[in-house]
């Protein structure tokens, strides 16, 4: 089933919760509303279910506007941050839920209740704990039960609100992995908020970044991280070193020194954006940003230094691969050359406090290529 | 060495002493003497007493009606929570005040306030007599006595669990495809029953032992409106200690049997939540 969000309004008291959203989904799509806490996310998944009612502008499934419907008719399998497992059933009569309160002839046989709620249980790996009660499973287990409670009535629409919050890494790594199988096999439209940008980009076909009751970007993981639109998007799917340079004569200047070649045909103060991971050391004759090596940590497969640009006093992240050659190069009070391989370019420094996404614009972004 | 398991926490010993010689001096003992006056008497004539008609009736009625007024407190007092927990309306905070005070009032002037009012010429009364209806100086007006004073059980007991109750549980019972009334009864009553037994109880505890509001209401006719603990008072004016202390025996078994069977309820209705973390299995449990 599709869903399109139709310029959505919704106003708490004075604060904008969600300004003009317009969203198409495409029936079978696993799509991730990405944002820090407040953006807006949660309030329109809630809108969708119809938990929350918009001010302005229209919900349709399939075309069809559901805004009407009672939310009890509108076949919506929605999984809670919390669970919201009934405490007093047990597990098997927690996923039956949705069967049991059926009326007249949609309601299933006993015997066809308890198949179907097995069958449930089985998909999502639990057929041995149906008689337990959900306060003697772990956390991970009973978010999946939730899970298939939510698939018992055959969702036209999966909604879920930080499924996995509420888990540790270990645990939320395995769900994630776990949904994402889940999905494919059933392939119903899954719509799931998160604050955890690796969560998105790991298990989205599309993400939806969020920020301050408006879509910052939409896009394929790929899109979204490889080309972010504002400053914010850059800075909310990954760590982020920001360098105020100077672009000039083809050139992108940072404390004096040339750094790296870039034809933007402008003039002004700009603001580099450029990940730990995007930078490695140069050859002595090429052009680069000298940094001065402060320390060097290594934490599993990746090898993270703090560097200092001394013309400015900067410091700046850099992280590679254990195996990288350069790494051999990064010893603590030694300078060395920086290169950018693929960087952002923003007009001045944004206001990334106040989240606003409008002020800087992407002047552009730049790819080097390793020779 | 011990009948516990050791602990970090010290004081273990001292704070058991001190439990079970306050527990004795406040509570056991006094109990106990309850029935090493009654055992004065022979069982025959225990039984003799407790088997005359007074008798009877009274302790039928204390029990009797401190079980209607409980189960109807039970009933009206949750909803008067949900009222409170759910919705916001001028006046709140003063009606939330008011429903305390039941436990702070002398019971005597409860007990006159509602004679006045449920008396024939009283502001309600006077509007029902005509009508046939009888309450004060009836069992009707032990029963609305007893109302009064166990409302603030049930509502306080009640409150609190409804005000934590997740409002995601609802949401869920409703996205799932349940009615309200499928809500009500399979999701909220089963997670509240427990408190709500907890209040049935106390109601229901603090209504037997209720005197000083029934006996203005009530008449206190021998074999119609005389309450257990009015008889005991009666017993022990005329001088008949014994008498007396077997009624109050009786009282004390019948309310502990009851207050046994209520804890068994809510044991039974708590059952879910028994903790058995050796059941639980790892995360990838069950099929690899």
């Amino acid at each position: 089933m599709d869903i399109t969000l139709n310029t959505i309004d919704k106003q708490f008291g004075q604060f904008k919760a969600l300004d003009n959203i317009d969203l198409h989904i495409e029936s079978g799509e696993l799509i991730a509303l990405l944002g820090p806490s407040g953006s807006g996310k949660t309030t329109l998944l809630r809108i969708i279910a119809g938990l929350e009612f918009a001010d302005g502008g229209g919900v349709y499934f399939g075309g069809e506007d559901v805004v009407a419907i009672p939310l009890r008719k509108r076949q919506i399998g929605f999984v809670f941050q919390h669970y919201a497992l009934f405490k007093h059933m047990t597990v098997r009569d927690n996923v039956s839920f949705g069967l049991r309160v059926r009326k007249g002839e949609i309601r299933p046989d006993k015997a066809a209740i308890r198949r179907r709620a097995d069958e449930l249980l089985d998909l999502v790996q639990l057929s041995e704990l149906g008689d337990r009660y959900p306060h003697q499973l772990s956390g991970g287990q009973r978010q999946r039960v939730a899970l298939a409670r939510a698939l018992a009535i055959e969702p036209k629409v999966l909604l879920l609100d930080e499924p996995f919050g509420a888990l540790d890494a270990k645990v939320r790594k395995e769900l994630r992995q776990w949904l994402r199988e889940l999905h494919q096999k059933t392939g119903v439209t899954t719509l799931f908020v998160t604050h955890d940008q690796e969560e998105a980009l790991e298990l989205a076909d599309r993400v939806v970044i969020m920020s301050g009751g408006k879509i910052a970007q939409v896009g394929s993981v790929d899109e979204v991280y490889e080309r972010p639109a504002s400053p914010l998007v850059f800075d909310f799917l990954g760590s982020t070193n920001r360098i105020p340079a100077k672009l000039q004569d083809d050139h992108l200047i940072v404390g004096g020194q040339q750094i790296v070649r870039y034809n933007g045909n402008q003039t002004g103060n700009v603001t580099i954006y450029v990940r730990p991971g995007d930078l490695r050391v140069a050859g002595t004759r090429d052009i680069g940003l000298d940094a001065t090596v402060l320390n060097v940590q290594r934490t599993g497969p990746i090898v993270r230094a703090t560097v200092e640009i001394p013309s400015t006093g900067q410091r700046l992240s850099v992280e590679m691969p254990h195996l990288h050659h350069d790494v051999k190069q990064l010893i603590p009070k030694q300078t060395l050359r920086l290169r950018l391989m693929q960087f952002s370019v923003f007009a001045a420094e944004p206001d990334l406090i106040s989240e606003s996404i409008i002020a800087p614009h992407l002047i552009g972004r730049e790819r080097l290529r390793q020779a | 060495m011990t009948f516990t398991s050791r602990s970090a926490l010290p004081g273990f010993h001292l704070a058991l002493g001190y439990t079970l010689v306050y527990l004795s001096l406040i509570v056991l003992i006094p109990l106990a003497g309850v029935f090493f006056k009654a055992t004065e008497l022979g069982l025959a004539e225990i039984w003799a007493i407790l088997r005359s008609e007074r008798v009877l009736s009274a302790l039928t009625l204390s029990f009797g009606t401190a079980l209607i007024a409980a189960a109807l407190n039970a009933v009206f007092g949750t909803l008067v929570a949900w009222v409170f927990v759910r919705y916001d309306f001028p006046g709140k905070r003063l009606f939330d005040a008011m429903i305390d005070l039941p436990f702070a009032l002398p019971t005597a002037v409860a007990g006159i306030a509602l004679t006045a009012l449920y008396a024939g010429n009283g502001w309600v009364g006077q509007w029902l007599e005509p009508l046939g209806i009888k309450i004060a100086f009836t069992q009707v007006g032990i029963i609305i006595a007893l109302l009064f004073i166990g409302l603030p059980f049930v509502v306080r007991t009640v409150e609190p669990v409804l005000r934590d109750m997740e409002k995601e549980l609802e949401e869920a019972a409703a996205l799932l495809g349940a009615s309200r009334w499928q809500t009500i009864r399979l999701v909220l009553l089963p997670s509240l029953l427990p408190s709500l037994l907890t209040g049935f109880a106390l109601a229901f505890a603090r209504g037997v032992g209720e005197y000083g509001s029934v006996i203005f209401i009530a008449g206190n006719l021998p074999y119609v409106s005389e309450i257990a603990p009015l008889l005991i008072v009666i017993r022990l004016e005329e001088f008949d200690y014994t008498g007396a202390t077997v009624v109050a025996a009786a009282m004390l078994v019948i309310a502990f049997v009851m207050l046994f069977v209520i804890n068994g309820l809510q044991a039974w209705s708590n059952r879910h939540k028994v903790r058995n973390q050796s059941l639980a299995l790892p995360v990838q449990g069950a099929k690899q």
